[in-house]
C-alpha cells in the first residue's frame, strides 16, 4: 500500500543515528541491568533524512502562510513572525517553571500585564492565565460557577442552560463540572428563544439553575440584540452568565463583557490574539471574572508582591485567590501564547485594537455581501467577524457543503467550517479576519461562484473533488473499522 | 495598521459594496450606551520596539541560557537538536488549523501517526491519542477513562504521594465534581503500601516512574494486585527514562501517561508542554481527545485520517468523556521530529547520558560533609539530596555562582525540609556539575 510519504518507521537502517551525541565526560557508572529495557523499537534515521521526511510532509499541508483559511469560529488571523523570534529568545524558552519569583521578574511583569490588558479589553475585574485552551477556560468557569454556589448554599443549583448554537465545548464542559445541561432552542433570527429561556428560567426548575453559557456574537457571526434580556432574565433566576469568547475578534473596543454584566469568560489566545494553531494546538485560554468569581480563579495568578520602592520595579510573585477552584494544569499555562499575546497587543495598542474588530467585521460583511448574491444567507443582517452560508443549491440536491469545501481545495482555498453550527443545515461558516487583503477575498468570491456554477452544470466536479489536493477523499469508515493506530515496527513483539 | 493590510480606497470599496457610510454602522446591534469603550492600554509600538522590549524583559529572568541548572521536577533542560527548531518553525506546520480537512492535512496528520507510534514504543502500549494539554491533564484523563472503564462502579482512585504533587492538584480540581474519592497521596511509604488499599471499589492506582524524587520503584510487584480487583494500573512516566528503563506496558501498565516536554520541547516557562497518553488498544475507544488512524483514499493509496471520532465533544456534546478540542499538537510534532532524530540508538544514548552524569554528581556531593544523597533505591536523573542549610538559602549562595540549584521538596512534603531534588542531564558539563561540588562543599 503506497502512500505520499513513506513513514519514518520504514526509511532508514539499523544502526542510523540522526543526531552527533557527545562521550560521556564523567566516569560511567554501572547501569542497573535487570531494570532496564532490552528493545526500544523507535526508527533510525539519519539527520538529512529526517530533515527531508518532515519537509515533505510540510508539503503536504495548507496552512495561513499560504494562503486564504476562511474556517468559521477559528479566526485564522496572521501570526506574526515577531513573536516566534520572540518565543525562541533564551530568557523566555529556557526559563524553568519552578524558577524562583525573583528570577522570573521579567516573565512575571509580562504576565501581570497581559492579565491586566485582558481584563481592560473584556472588563473583568481579575484574569487567569493558567488555562491551555478555550476548553480549559470554560472548565475553570464552569467550576467557578459551580463552587460559588456550593458556598451561597445552593448547591441544588445544577444546571446551566446552552443554546443549541454552542460550540460542543459548551455542553461537554457541564458534563465534566458534574452539572447538567439544559438545552435551548433557538429563534428564526439565530438568537435564544426568549420564550424558551423564561420558561426554564421562572418554572419549577428556577431554583435549579447555575447559570447559562452563551457565544457573544453568537456562533451565528451575529450580536444577539436581546442579550441584554438575556442575562436579566438568568440574573433574576439566580444563575450567573458565563460568555464563550472565542469570538472576540468582533468585539475588541466595541464592547466590553463585563460591562454588560457578563460574570466569567475565557478568551482564545490563539485566535484573538494570533498565537498559532499549531495543527491543532496549543492553545491558550485565560479566563476573566467580575468580583463575585473573582476569589474562584484557577491559580496560581501574577500580583505585586512588594509596592515599588526608590529602587525601582516593584516585585511580581503567584498568589493563590482564596477560594480558588485549584490549579487545572501543571506550572502557570502555556506561557509561550501568553508572550506572543502580549506581542500582539503591544504592536496594537490603545488606538489601535479596534481596528482589528472593525476591520475583521468589514471583511467578514464584505464577503457576506458578496457571497449572498449566490449562495443562500439564512440570516440577512450585518454580521460580525463571520457568517453563515447555506452549502446547498434547491436544483442540485445531491451536492452537499462538504463537496463545496472539497470543491473549494482546488481552487488553492481551505474550506469554510462546515455543519457547525448544528441548527443550519449544510453550515458554511466564513470568517476571513481582518489581516486579509481585498485581492484575496475577491479570489474567493469568484472561486465561490464558479463553484456554484459547476454545482449547476457539472455537479460531479463537486462529488468527487477535491481532484488537485494531495490525496482524494478518505474512506472514513474503513479507519474505523481496520483501527490501524501505530506503525506496526513501532509495537513491541512481546505486547498484552 | 500593523497587520491590517487595508488601503482607505480599499475600504471605501468595500463599504460601498456593503452599502453602508462607515465601518462603524455595522456595529448598530450593539447597545449604544455599551459601544466603543475606550481602552486603558498602552500606545501602539513598531516591530523594531516591541522586539526591543521583548529582549528586555526576557533579560530580566534567570535563565538556563546564563546559569548552570541543576533543576527538574518536571521540566527539564535537554539538548534539542537544531532540526527540531528548523522544522517547528515551517507555516505549513505552525499555521495549520486542526486536520479537519484530512485532503490537504495529510503532513500534520502522518506527523501525528507517526508521534502516536512512537510513544507506542516507548511506553509499550498499543494505542496513544493525539496529546492532551500536559502531564498532569493527562493523568486527570487518565481517572475519567478507569471511571468509564469501571462504568462508574466504583469511587476510589490511588494516587500515590510519589506523584508530582500538581499533578495531584490537578486530578482534585478536574474531578471535584464527581462523586469519587482519591486517596493513597497523604502517605509516605513505598508503593507497596498502596497495595493495602485495593479493594472490590478501586478504580485505577497511579504511580510515577521513575517517581517524584526521580527513584526506580519496584513497580512488577504492582499490576497483579491491580488487575486482581479489576482495577486499572496508570504509569505516569518520563519518556526519557524510558530510553533506558522497561516500559510500562512490560511493567502491565493499563494506561501511561506523562509529560512529553523532555522529548524536544524547551522549558518555555512551564508551557506549551505535550500531555502523552497510551493505552491498551482494547480501552482505546474510552479515551479523549484527537486520534489519528490509517485509512485509504479514493484511489487506493494510503492515507490518515482522524478517527473514532463520536468520542468527541462536537459530535458528543454533553455525552463526551472529556470537553478537549485544541491540544498541543505542535508539540507532538516536536517530540515526533527529536524521536525521529534520535532514534534507536540516540535516545539510549542520551538515557546513558542521564544517568551517568547524575551518579557522577550525587556520588561527589555525598562525600562532602554535611550532605546526605539518598541512594536507597535506583534513579535516573535526579536524587534527592539532604542539605545541611535550608534549601533557599543553599540555593541563593548558588545562583550567585552561576548556578540554579535543585527543587526545594520542603515545598510540598513536610518530613523533608533541608532536602534538594537535584537534577543533572546531558547538558551538564563535568566541569559544571565539579563546580556545583565545589559550591555545596564551601557552604557545608
Ligand atoms: C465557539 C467556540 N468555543 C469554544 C472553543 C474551544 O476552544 P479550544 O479549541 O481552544 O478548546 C472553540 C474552538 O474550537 C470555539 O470555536
Amino acid at each position: 500500500m503506497d502512500g505520499l510519504q513513506p513513514l519514518i518507521y520504514d526509511i532508514g537502517a539499523p544502526g542510523r543515528v540522526g543526531v552527533n551525541l557527545p562521550e560521556p565526560d564523567v566516569p560511567e557508572a554501572e547501569l542497573p541491568t535487570e531494570l532496564l529495557r532490552d528493545d526500544l523499537p523507535l526508527p533510525e534515521v539519519g539527520e538529512l533524512q529526517v530533515v527531508r521526511h518532515f519537509v515533505k510532509l510540510s508539503h503536504l499541508n495548507y496552512s495561513i502562510d499560504k494562503g486564504f483559511y476562511p474556517l468559521g469560529s477559528c479566526t485564522m488571523k496572521y501570526n506574526p513572525k515577531l513573536n516566534e523570534d520572540a518565543a525562541r529568545l533564551p530568557g523566555f524558552a529556557q526559563l524553568h517553571p519552578l524558577i524562583e519569583e525573583t528570577g522570573a521578574q521579567g516573565a512575571l511583569y509580562l504576565m501581570y500585564e497581559l492579565q491586566r490588558w485582558l481584563g481592560e479589553i473584556s472588563g473583568f475585574e481579575a484574569v487567569s492565565l493558567t488555562p491551555a485552551a478555550g476548553a480549559q477556560g470554560e472548565f475553570a468557569g464552569i467550576l467557578m460557577i459551580r463552587n460559588y454556589h456550593l458556598d451561597q448554599g445552593e448547591g441544588q443549583r445544577d444546571i446551566i442552560l446552552v443554546p443549541n448554537s454552542a460550540h460542543g465545548t459548551n455542553p461537554a464542559t457541564v458534563t465534566m463540572a458534574g452539572m447538567r445541561v439544559r438545552e435551548l432552542p433557538s429563534n428564526d433570527q439565530g438568537n435564544v428563544d426568549l420564550d424558551s429561556l423564561r420558561a426554564a428560567c421562572q418554572g419549577e426548575l428556577r431554583d435549579q439553575i447555575a447559570g447559562m453559557m452563551i457565544t457573544v456574537p453568537s456562533t451565528l457571526g451575529l450580536f444577539e440584540s436581546t442579550i441584554h434580556d438575556v442575562i436579566d432574565i438568568v440574573h433574576e433566576a439566580g444563575g450567573l452568565m458565563y460568555m464563550d469568547g472565542a469570538n472576540m475578534n468582533a468585539l475588541m473596543a466595541v464592547v466590553k463583557p463585563g460591562e454588560l454584566d457578563f460574570d466569567v469568560m475565557h478568551y482564545n489566545l490563539h485566535k484573538t490574539f494570533s498565537t498559532p494553531h499549531g495543527g491543532g494546538g496549543p492553545g491558550s485560554g485565560a479566563v476573566g471574572v467580575n468580583a463575585k468569581l473573582k476569589d474562584y480563579l484557577p491559580g496560581p495568578i501574577v500580583d505585586i508582591i512588594e509596592e515599588e520602592d526608590e529602587s525601582g520595579a516593584p516585585l511580581y510573585g503567584y498568589v493563590m485567590p482564596g477560594k480558588s477552584i485549584g490549579r487545572i494544569k501543571a506550572f502557570q499555562g502555556n506561557f509561550g501564547m501568553h508572550l506572543r499575546a502580549y506581542a500582539y497587543i503591544r504592536v496594537y495598542g490603545d488606538t489601535g485594537i479596534r481596528d482589528v474588530t472593525r476591520y475583521a467585521v468589514l471583511n467578514a460583511n464584505y464577503l457576506r455581501a458578496k457571497l449572498m448574491q449566490t449562495y443562500k444567507l439564512p440570516y440577512p443582517r450585518y454580521c460580525g467577524h463571520e457568517f453563515v452560508l447555506e452549502g446547498h443549491f434547491d436544483e442540485v440536491e445531491e451536492v452537499h457543503a462538504l463537496d463545496i469545501s472539497k470543491r473549494l481545495m482546488d481552487y488553492g482555498f481551505h474550506p469554510p467550517t462546515n455543519y457547525f453550527p448544528l441548527i443550519v443545515p449544510e453550515a458554511l461558516l466564513i470568517e476571513p479576519t481582518e489581516t486579509e487583503v481585498k485581492e484575496d477575498l475577491d479570489a474567493f468570491v469568484e472561486a465561490m461562484e464558479s463553484i456554484a456554477e459547476e454545482a449547476r452544470t457539472d455537479p460531479e466536479l463537486l462529488l468527487n473533488a477535491p481532484h488537485s489536493a494531495p490525496v482524494r477523499r478518505l474512506d472514513e469508515v474503513r479507519a474505523v473499522k481496520e483501527l490501524i493506530l501505530c506503525c506496526a515496527a513501532a509495537v513491541p513483539a512481546a505486547g498484552d | 495598521m500593523s497587520y491590517i493590510p487595508h488601503t482607505a480606497a480599499e475600504t471605501r470599496q468595500m463599504l460601498a459594496e456593503i452599502g453602508v457610510g462607515s465601518i462603524d454602522e455595522l456595529f448598530d446591534a450593539v447597545p449604544e450606551a455599551y459601544r466603543f469603550p475606550r481602552l486603558e492600554l498602552p500606545p501602539p509600538m513598531s516591530e523594531m520596539e516591541v522586539a526591543a522590549e521583548m529582549l528586555a524583559i526576557s533579560e530580566a529572568n534567570d535563565h538556563a541560557g546564563d546559569y548552570a541548572i541543576f533543576r527538574g521536577a518536571g521540566a527539564y533542560h535537554h539538548f534539542i537538536p537544531s532540526v527540531v527548531n528548523h522544522i517547528l518553525l515551517r507555516g505549513e506546520f505552525y499555521t495549520a488549523y486542526t486536520p479537519y480537512q484530512p485532503e490537504i492535512s495529510q503532513g500534520t496528520l502522518q506527523a501525528t501517526y507517526e508521534y502516536q507510534s512512537m510513544m507506542c514504543a516507548l511506553t509499550g502500549m498499543d494505542a496513544a491519542n493525539a496529546s492532551h494539554y500536559d502531564g498532569a491533564t493527562s493523568l486527570a484523563e487518565a481517572v475519567t477513562v478507569a471511571l468509564e472503564v469501571t462504568r462508574h462502579k466504583r469511587r476510589k482512585i490511588i494516587l500515590s504521594h510519589a506523584i508530582h504533587p500538581q499533578y495531584r492538584e490537578v486530578v482534585r480540581t478536574y474531578h471535584q465534581g464527581r462523586d469519587i474519592r482519591i486517596i493513597g497521596d497523604r502517605g509516605r511509604g513505598d508503593v507497596i503500601e498502596l497495595v493495602e488499599m485495593l479493594d472490590e471499589n478501586t478504580a485505577m492506582l497511579a504511580i510515577q516512574y521513575p517517581n517524584f524524587f526521580g527513584q526506580i520503584d519496584n513497580i512488577a510487584v504492582l499490576a497483579d494486585a491491580v488487575h486482581e480487583v479489576g482495577a486499572l494500573l496508570v504509569i505516569v512516566a518520563n519518556p526519557m527514562a524510558l530510553s533506558l528503563f522497561r516500559s510500562p506496558g512490560e511493567l502491565g501498565a493499563d494506561i501511561v501517561v506523562g509529560e512529553g516536554q523532555p522529548m524536544g520541547v524547551p522549558l518555555s516557562y512551564g508551557g506549551p508542554y505535550l500531555g502523552y497518553f497510551a493505552i491498551r488498544q482494547k480501552y482505546v475507544r474510552k479515551i479523549a481527545g484527537r486520534i489519528i488512524g490509517e485509512t485509504l483514499d479514493a484511489d487506493g493509496k494510503r492515507a490518515f485520517v482522524m478517527t473514532l471520532r463520536p468520542r468527541e465533544q462536537d459530535i458528543k456534546r454533553e455525552r463526551a468523556t472529556s470537553n478537549i478540542c485544541t491540544n498541543q499538537g505542535l508539540m507532538a510534532l516536536s517530540a515526533s521530529v527529536y524521536m525521529a532524530l534520535m532514534g534507536k540508538n540516540g535516545l539510549r544514548r542520551v538515557g546513558e547520558l542521564n544517568y551517568h552524569k547524575a551518579h557522577y554528581a550525587a556520588d561527589r556531593i555525598d562525600r562532602l560533609d554535611g550532605y546526605a544523597v539518598n541512594t536507597g533505591k535506583t534513579f535516573f536523573n535526579e536524587f534527592v539530596l539532604s542539605c545541611p542549610r535550608p534549601v533557599a538559602e543553599t540555593n541563593r549562595a548558588l545562583l550567585e555562582e552561576g548556578i540554579i540549584g535543585g527543587y526545594d521538596l520542603g515545598q510540598n512534603y513536610f518530613h523533608l525540609e533541608d532536602h534538594m531534588l537535584v537534577c543533572v542531564t546531558e547538558t551538564n558539563s563535568k566541569d559544571e556539575i565539579d563546580r556545583l561540588v565545589e559550591v555545596l562543599g564551601g557552604l557545608g
